[in-house]
């Protein structure tokens, strides 16, 4: 029997990466940083223009649509956070 | 064995990573803006026609507010599926009619200055049931420029066959995902995410069959169902921007990295554009999408049981989609009542064409086994919504 399937391992950024970046996230916390961008400059960002969702129903139908047909999966950028301005 | 073991060390290492980074999470003393999701009801028709397949259904999404504190949301989404896939038409199957439903519900707390979401999500249909949980966290960082929301989920399905009873099998899924999003400008945000998903258990489709080299039978091949490994772990890294035009329009653009253990490796490029013309907003996107096949993918095997491993979904294949869309949406109603803030209706359309660089279309037996024409496909997507927010 040929044996082609030769599986690797592949963690490209699974664990460690994520590790590190929350202890980066938490020290740099400890900082005094002086926001550059005012609540009152956060106009735009709030405009519907600028959320990453479409709208939740048809991106969450899109996304499905692209799974279904396509390997990819995961990390999708409709599904952003947000500016906390709506 | 192998691949077993290489899912539970992931797993087993990263359950203390993200212990460890949700705990720094909430031990930040900082100030946040986090603010629950709108309020708002959506009707929505969508349809996909393409490959002598038709999908459409209805679907409706509510999210109601109290207190300022909790936000619950509920989405019910239908699918009839007609028709016949080239998979189904290779295999000699006839044309099938089907009905795939999935409902959820999701509750967001805002307590204190941390955002939690956690939920339940199921989709059925006659031959497939697939389970969800997943819970997340976010929290806003450096004078609320900085959001980072960590998330978790797992899944259970069960796999059936419509032509025997008795076939049943399970897969459980486990994601974890981390989304970051960055104030740049006053005009431009950024965003990135990064999602880690593992399955376990019964993970090809049953009805499929590949196709090996038969010099016994006249179109020269035969069929054997398919075999794939029992494990998969996939990483997703996107990053995506947008920016504020003065005149009322945005412009988006993203990027997506993917790779998993089937040696699949991906990248999907989209970019968007919105403009607002008085009451109508218009938007227009295009997106490319590219993957190399499977490791134990092959339109044609050389013979019967030719590797431990056996593929032929087309999805697993090596692959190029474009997708072209554009859509419109018209402000019914735009000001302000005591009960409707404003109420919405919208149209896009997608046109969207995939060609496989290594899938046949066999239904073509005239030519010798391996040489007929590479397969593509053509769909239309639409979808009609409607949304009122209040």
């Amino acid at each position: 029997m040929m044996t082609k399937f030769n599986r690797t391992k592949k963690h490209c950024f699974a664990v460690k990466p994520i590790l590190f970046l929350f202890l980066v996230v938490f020290i740099l916390s400890g900082c005094s940083i002086k926001p550059w961008v005012k609540p009152y400059q956060r106009n735009k960002l709030a405009d519907s223009l600028m959320s990453p969702e479409n709208n939740p129903l048809d991106d969450k139908y899109m996304n499905h649509a692209f799974k279904s047909r396509e390997a990819a999966r995961g990390a999708e950028a409709t599904s952003g956070g947000g500016c906390g301005c709506n | 064995m192998v691949a077993t073991s290489t899912i539970k060390n992931g797993v087993d290492h990263l359950f203390p990573a993200f212990f460890i980074a949700i705990m720094c999470s909430l031990l930040q003393p900082i100030a946040n803006a986090a603010v629950l999701p709108e309020e708002r009801l959506d009707l929505l028709y969508h349809s996909y026609e393409g490959d002598n397949t038709k999908i459409d259904g209805p679907a409706i999404l509510v999210r109601k507010n109290f207190a300022d504190k909790i936000s619950i949301a509920s989405h019910h989404l239908v699918d009839n599926v007609s028709g016949a896939s080239i998979d189904v038409r290779v295999f000699g199957a006839s044309a099938y009619r089907e009905k795939r439903t999935e409902q959820s519900l999701s509750f967001n707390l805002l307590q204190d200055k941390t955002q939690y979401v956690f939920g339940y999500e199921q989709s059925n249909e006659n031959d497939f049931d697939a389970k969800g949980a997943f819970i997340s966290i976010s929290q806003d960082f450096f004078g609320d420029l900085t959001n980072i929301t960590l998330g978790y989920s797992r899944g259970w399905d069960t796999v059936g066959m419509s032509t025997d009873a008795n076939f049943s099998e399970d897969v459980e899924r486990d994601s974890f995902s981390i989304k970051i999003s960055q104030i740049l400008t006053p005009k431009a945000i950024l965003f990135a995410n990064m999602e880690t998903i593992s399955d376990e258990g019964f993970l090809n489709n049953p009805y499929r069959s590949v196709r090996f080299i038969d010099p016994s039978v006249s179109r020269g091949w035969s069929l054997q169902p398919e075999v794939y490994p029992n494990t998969r772990t996939s990483n997703a890294f996107s990053i995506s921007g947008l920016y504020y035009l003065d005149y009322g329009a945005s412009l988006g653009g993203s990027i997506r990295y993917f790779n998993d253990t089937w040696d699949i490796s991906a990248q999907t490029l989209e970019l968007k554009y919105k403009q607002r013309i008085q009451t109508f907003t218009i938007g227009a996107r295009i997106r490319f999408h590219q993957q190399n096949e499977a490791s134990f993918y092959s339109d044609l095997f050389p013979f019967r049981d030719a590797q431990n491993f056996l593929a032929r979904d087309k999805e697993l294949s090596d692959l190029s989609s474009i997708m072209l869309g554009f859509s419109i949406s018209y402000a019914l109603k735009t000001e302000q009542t005591r009960w409707i803030n404003k109420v919405e209706a919208s149209l896009a359309y997608d046109r969207y064409q995939i060609d496989y660089n290594n899938f046949r279309n066999a239904e073509i037996v005239s030519v010798t086994a391996g040489t007929e024409p590479l397969f593509s496909l053509n769909a239309d997507l639409i979808r009609f919504y409607f949304t009122a927010w209040y």
